[in-house]
């Protein structure tokens, strides 16, 4: 573990250097091949909507000594139509039907539990009508705009419009992700998976913010400096919380993934799994994008700004200065046009403004 | 740059157990409830989630409407006799739905019971009389006896007020009708129930309330007319409501407040014939009245009835039997019984009375919305069994804990003695998370479902994250040469900075789902908004001057592989460190 502050240290003094920023070719590439797959996915598999969404009805059969035929077969005769049958590790078979009046499900519910050898009382029902669904995505989506405007005023004040474009681009990603991720393994989406949707919402922008944190503060009063360009400031940002953002990730997901471990084990599928399979898929991709996607982009937006520009024409000019007094001198050369490379200790931008404080 | 002053840490800390200790005491007082509410999802019962919709096609629902209809489905539910049944509303306008969740109910009795429409009715009356169950007479209704000594009082003001009537409107727009001594008007119904009172005034109070079955019949027959004269109703069960009435039948039933009973005849109006009801204080007047108007049908209803009642006698009187007054009925007990001053021809009517305001608005919603002011769709209905509730709370419980144990050993790996810190912060998180769910509980009624649970343990992550941006912090500021001791300070800054931007996002997002959400996701962003709270408040008032104080320690201070927060291993204040520091500091002068 050591090392790993060992690792801290010397990112943060920039002895060691990620270029995650100069490199964001690479890593829009990567993020767009999952990005395609994933709309693919959604374009041409589709979402599993579970009974929420579609209206329907589910029982779940703990301890049922029927097999899944059996079950299948009552359903069906039952229901009238097709029904699809699961049986989860703990023993228990779930039945989901189309959809069904109340007193349909009850007569369901009695045939069921006289096949299974339970009595009713312990099936679980959940009887949905068709259009709940759609009233509960149209909430969703509601509060899903409410929130992205509300934070965005929250983000532009707060820092700037630059910076919640680029937070709102990162979240975008998580959120086309892991629905993504649902379309390609069709796992069944219910109002669980919509709870964890939304709550990657504020984690990703959680992680962004706390990123575009330092980002803000290494960049205080970049322009009246020509050592380190937008682009240099912000990648030290992004290396210096580095630690942070893998510990962040991995002590969120800990308790996500007990709830995976402990829901599948225990108790099959349920609320608790679905919640849990969509945050851990959206925290997972909301602490790459933190780090790969928002950070670059803003700095790709940022260096479109006239004075950006201005900033890193007069860090080039200068690097190419020194570069050339120090060939001339000898010796140190190889060392020094290094700098092109944003890193090296002396790219701490913290210390730039003291220096020149005390000049 | 260097704000050392101002971090009082004793002070933070004595706040924080103050804090803690005025909600152990809320959650433990004496004699009151120390568990917490569960939902059904973990206690098992049946939920039903209604979407109210309008009876016209394309007409909106008031809010009004909304609060109607809840305010009749809680008196059906709580006709159960359940203890915890709840129901609540969610969203509003179009996007509303109901939401009714009673413990250990079935599926098919709930949902018989709210999902069907309230019964309106107005029946002629045929006998009135006092509270008390009339005691062996063998044929009590036709008895003149039987409590008959209320009808004084009442009459006389009846009288009183038609008088008043007569002389307040004489415009002629609506034609009039006189409350009935023990209607719903609570002056006079007092007055015949202290009359009458040969038993206790007081009903006696039930907690086992069972629904009886109304008392219902073909004809007037004595069989029936026994049953109505053993109806008690002082008993709350029996005026509590909730058991719609077959309008084509008889009735024998009580008034709302158990304060009079009625044998009733099959009705002549049913509720749905009602096309407005208003409150309306008049010119001159002396109470508040409620002015109704019917359709077509239910104006001919009402013309063809009030001629022939105001012809008979006075209600109340010895052998009054039919009589004229009329019952509004609602959901099997009679709401208001007023009787007719004069045949009313025009389809329009005002009921008088000398009501208060809110009487007068409530008799009129009542007329209005009584057979519903909405349908009811029952979109989602769940049934938990009990077993299967515990397993899912233990299994909640089981993920949390083996959550909190993997996060507490990464934390104590990783951080040493900051990790011990940060355990702590998280055990006070917990505690402070478990005695706010007992308090609500309480004071709320906040249920926790499993979505809630979800939310506590994502919480786990989200607040140990808190304190990993605040070490963070603190040990660049240690890379940049700080002492230990100020570093807890400086980082602190910054670090506090972060987390109030980084948390406020978390409570901006976990609003805005609990406000524009239905169904679990509010159970869900209302854990994980509180606990974004506490993890601030553990933050301020327990992590930083807990630090503060380690950091003046002076073991901490010497700098030990074992602190976490060593200057040599997190290449800081070394001397070399401080050499390469004042060196750069002096190639950025020369380069400035």
């Amino acid at each position: 573990m050591s090392r790993i502050g060992g690792l801290g240290r010397r990112l943060y003094n920039g002895e060691v250097s990620i270029d995650f920023v100069g490199r964001k070719r690479l890593w829009y590439i990567i993020s767009g091949v999952i990005l395609l797959v994933c709309l693919l996915a959604l374009v041409f598999r589709g979402l599993n909507l579970g009974i929420e969404f579609r209206g329907g009805a589910s029982f779940t059969i703990p301890n049922a000594t029927c097999s899944v035929e059996q079950a299948r077969s009552v359903g069906e005769s039952q229901s009238g139509a097709q029904v699809i049958v699961t049986q989860s590790a703990n023993g228990s078979v779930n039945v989901q039907t189309e959809p069904v009046t109340p007193d349909q499900s009850l007569v369901i519910a009695s045939s069921l539990a006289k096949a299974c050898g339970v009595s009713q009382e312990d099936i679980k029902a959940q009887v949905v009508g068709p259009t709940w669904g759609a009233e509960i995505s149209k909430k969703a989506l509601q509060g899903l705009l409410v929130f992205l405007l509300l934070v965005t005023i929250f983000l532009s004040i707060y820092f700037e419009w630059r910076m919640a474009v680029a937070a709102l681009v990162a979240l975008a990603h998580d959120l086309v992700i892991t629905i993504g991720i649902y379309a390609v393994t069709g796992l069944e989406v219910t109002p669980a998976t919509v709870i964890g949707l939304l709550t990657i919402l504020g984690y990703s922008l959680y992680d962004t913010v706390v990123v575009f944190d330092k980002v803000k503060e290494n960049t205080r009063g970049i322009t009246g400096q020509s050592i380190l360009t937008y682009n240099d400031a912000a990648n030290l940002a992004v290396n210096q919380t580095l630690v942070r953002s893998i510990n962040t990730s991995i002590v969120a997901l800990l308790p996500v993934l007990a709830i995976i471990i402990v829901g599948a084990g225990f108790l099959g599928a349920g609320t608790l799994l679905d919640l849990a399979v969509a945050l851990a898929v959206g925290m997972a991709a909301g602490a790459y994008s933190s780090i790969f996607i928002a950070t670059p982009f803003l700095a790709q937006i940022k260096s479109r700004q006239p004075e950006m520009r201005a900033l890193t024409g007069r860090v080039m000019a200068r690097r190419k200065q020194t570069a050339s007094t120090l060939a001339a001198e000898g010796g140190t050369a190889a060392v020094l046009t290094d700098t092109n490379v944003p890193s090296g200790p002396r790219q701490q931008p913290k210390r730039q403004p003291r220096s020149r404080r005390t000049r | 740059m260097a704000p050392t002053t101002g971090t009082k840490p004793l002070r933070l800390l004595i706040t924080l157990a103050i804090v803690v200790v005025g909600l152990a005491v809320w959650a433990f007082w004496p004699g009151t409830d120390h568990g917490i509410r569960l939902g059904l999802d973990l206690q098992g019962g049946t939920q039903v989630i209604l979407q109210p919709k309008p009876i016209t096609p394309g007409a909106t629902i008031t809010e009004d409407q909304l609060q109607q209809t809840v305010a009749i489905i809680r008196q059906r539910v709580d006709g159960l006799g359940v203890s915890e049944a709840e129901v609540t509303t969610q969203g509003s306008g179009d996007g509303a739905a109901i939401v009714v969740s009673v413990p250990g109910v079935s599926q098919d009795r709930l949902l018989s019971l709210v999902q069907r429409t309230a019964l309106l009715d107005f029946r002629p009356v045929w006998g009135l009389y006092g509270p008390a169950s009339a005691t062996a007479a063998p044929q009590p209704i036709a008895s003149p006896s039987v409590s008959v000594s209320p009808s004084a009082t009442p009459t006389s003001s009846a009288t009183a007020s038609a008088t008043a009537s007569a002389s307040a409107s004489p415009s002629g727009r609506a034609l009039k009708l006189v409350t009935s001594p023990s209607a719903s008007s609570s002056a006079s119904s007092s007055a015949s129930s202290s009359a009458s009172s040969s038993v206790s005034g007081t009903p006696v109070p039930s907690q086992s309330a069972a629904p009886t079955q109304l008392i219902q019949s073909k004809d007037n027959s004595a069989e029936y007319q026994a049953k109505v004269a053993a109806l008690d109703c002082q008993l709350p069960q029996n005026y509590a409501g909730g058991r719609p009435d077959d309008p084509t039948l008889w009735l024998g039933t009580c008034e709302r407040t158990g304060s009079t009973k009625y044998n009733l005849q099959p009705a002549f109006i049913k509720g749905t014939n009602v096309t407005g009801a208003t409150a309306t204080l008049p010119q001159n007047g002396v109470g508040w009245t409620v002015s109704l108007t019917f359709d077509s049908d239910g104006a001919k209803a009402l013309a063809d009835a009030s001629n022939q009642l105001t012809q008979l006698p006075e209600c109340g009187g010895a052998g009054a039997n039919p009589c004229n007054a009329f019952a509004i009925v609602l959901d099997g007990v009679v709401v208001s019984a007023p009787r007719f001053n004069e045949p009313i021809l025009g389809g329009q009517a005002e009921i008088q009375g000398n009501f208060t305001a809110q009487e007068a608005k409530d008799l009129a919603s009542i007329l209005k919305y009584g057979a519903l002011p909405v349908t009811l769709e029952a979109v989602d209905i769940t049934t938990v069994s009990p077993t299967v509730g515990s397993d899912q709370l233990r299994a909640g419980i089981l993920a949390g804990l083996i959550g909190l144990a993997l996060v507490m050993i990464y934390l104590l790996i990783y951080y040493r003695m900051l990790g011990i810190i940060a355990v702590l912060s998280l055990v006070i998180a917990g505690l402070i998370t478990y005695l706010l769910f007992i308090v609500l509980s309480k004071s709320v009624g906040l249920t926790l479902t499993l979505a809630g649970v979800a939310g506590a343990i994502v919480a786990i992550g989200i607040t140990a994250d808190s304190f990993i941006v605040y070490f963070e912090r603190i040990r660049d500021e240690i890379r940049d040469g700080r002492s230990l001791r100020v570093a807890c300070d400086t980082g602190w800054v910054r670090a506090r900075r972060t987390l109030l931007a980084a948390d406020f996002v978390s409570i901006l997002a976990a609003a805005v789902l609990y406000f524009l959400s239905v169904g679990s996701v509010r159970g869900f962003a209302f854990v994980l908004g509180m606990t974004t709270i506490i993890d601030l408040v553990v933050a301020f008032l327990f992590t930083h001057p807990l630090v503060v104080l380690l950091g003046r320690n002076s073991w901490m201070q010497k700098g030990s592989r074992w602190t976490g927060l060593d200057p040599s291993r997190l290449g800081g204040a070394s001397v070399l460190g401080t050499i390469t520091g004042s060196r750069r500091r002096r190639q950025g002068e020369e380069s400035a």
